[in-house]
């Protein structure tokens, strides 16, 4: 019989080691993941958010420091600059395609993005939002890993930023298809790559589930955006000097 | 596969040497994505004959990897539940900054792109 001292004993062991909070979190993952596929990929049940629902209710429950899950967790959250770095894979892969539309890429990456950093912007000092925010908002439409670097980087809150990111994601993935109807945008590959562009890896995925050349433009369009918007959004900041 | 990580490792690893030495302000993972572009594209241009199987297994690994991306969120995702106080006074705001910022940029984007594109076929 284990009695009330021993419990506690354990549970302080497993609370300092990163064996427990690793398992934890690829635990709630593959527990949300089942639950997205078993509701036929439904965009509110991203696997992202259900995990971080689960693991916060966890810490939340048993009174969990973040930072000693973190500790543990880190593991998994260095795995981002190695997964940044494959994004050149699919960009490689898929050269050709960008060679053929350069031009059109290039422009359209390059106001796009600038867009997107300046509509934030715009929104952000019309509501009166504080700097740390405004810094945090900045680059949310770029892929998370990137859109964390760049927060790090001019100050920002690189967990606010994932979420500004993440629901950005969401929003382009679950109301785009309204947005192109309306505008009249009929093309595949103009679709995926403002999908891309605006929603990164959740539009592309759900770009990838519509059609195969708007998947591909979605990818290059997530790639490019992240380079030009980690140079575009350090810029802004000295030129708007914020 | 040793071999995949070490090079995705090592192209990072470059990137972040590069990013502190010029003191840029691109994160090092990316100088370290576009040093791997430009690496792969350029063994490509030169024809390397052992290139096709390295390509292979790195291709293997990188995908591998990307397939899991959602995952490699989450740690810092709960982060959040530290910082929601902080954002429970501009929770509406950040909203609507979000929505209407990301529709725009959808607009705009998808607009241009279609004006563009060359016509396929």
């Amino acid at each position: 019989m284990i009695d009330q001292q021993k419990l506690y004993s354990i549970w302080v062991y497993l609370q300092a080691e990163p064996l427990f909070w690793l398992t934890l979190t690829i635990g709630a993952y593959l527990t949300a993941d089942f639950l997205y596929r078993k509701s036929n990929l439904f965009p509110l049940l991203n696997p992202v958010a259900i995990s971080i629902l689960l693991v916060s209710s966890v810490l939340l429950i048993f009174d969990v420091q973040y930072e000693r899950y973190f500790d543990g967790a880190k593991f998994i959250h260095f795995l981002l600059g190695p997964a940044t770095v494959c994004l050149a894979i699919p960009i490689y892969k898929n050269w050709q395609l960008i060679v053929q539309n350069s031009k059109a890429i290039v422009i359209s990456i390059f106001i796009g993005s600038l867009f997107s950093i300046l509509i934030t912007y715009f929104l952000s000092t019309l509501f009166h939002l504080n700097d740390e925010l405004i810094l945090s908002l900045l680059p949310r439409s770029v892929t998370t890993p990137i859109a964390m670097g760049i927060s790090e980087l001019i100050g920002g809150i690189p967990s606010l930023t994932a979420i500004f990111t993440f629901t950005t994601g969401v929003i382009g993935a679950s109301l785009a298809i309204f947005v192109f109807d309306l505008m009249g945008i009929k093309k595949m590959e103009a679709r995926g790559f403002a999908l891309g562009l605006a929603s990164h890896g959740i539009g592309t995925a759900r770009a990838m589930s519509k059609d195969t050349n708007a998947g591909v433009f979605s990818a290059v369009a997530m790639g490019l955006t992240g380079l030009i918007t980690s140079i575009l959004v350090p810029l802004c900041i000295k030129i708007l000097n914020i | 596969m040793l071999n995949s990580i070490f090079l995705i490792f090592l192209f990072q690893l470059l990137g972040e040497l590069i990013q502190k030495i010029l003191e840029l302000s691109i994160p090092g993972p990316v100088i370290g994505l576009v040093l791997l572009l430009i690496t792969l594209l350029l063994f490509k241009k030169l024809d390397f004959k052992f290139s096709e199987t390295i390509n292979l297994n790195l291709f293997k690994s990188a995908e591998n990897l990307l397939h899991y991306l959602p995952l490699l969120f989450v740690p810092v995702g709960v982060g959040v539940v530290m910082h929601l106080s902080f954002l429970e006074e501009s929770l509406v705001e950040v909203i609507l900054v979000l929505v209407i910022g990301t529709l725009l940029t959808l607009a705009l984007t998808g607009f241009l792109m279609e004006k563009l594109l060359k016509d396929q076929k």
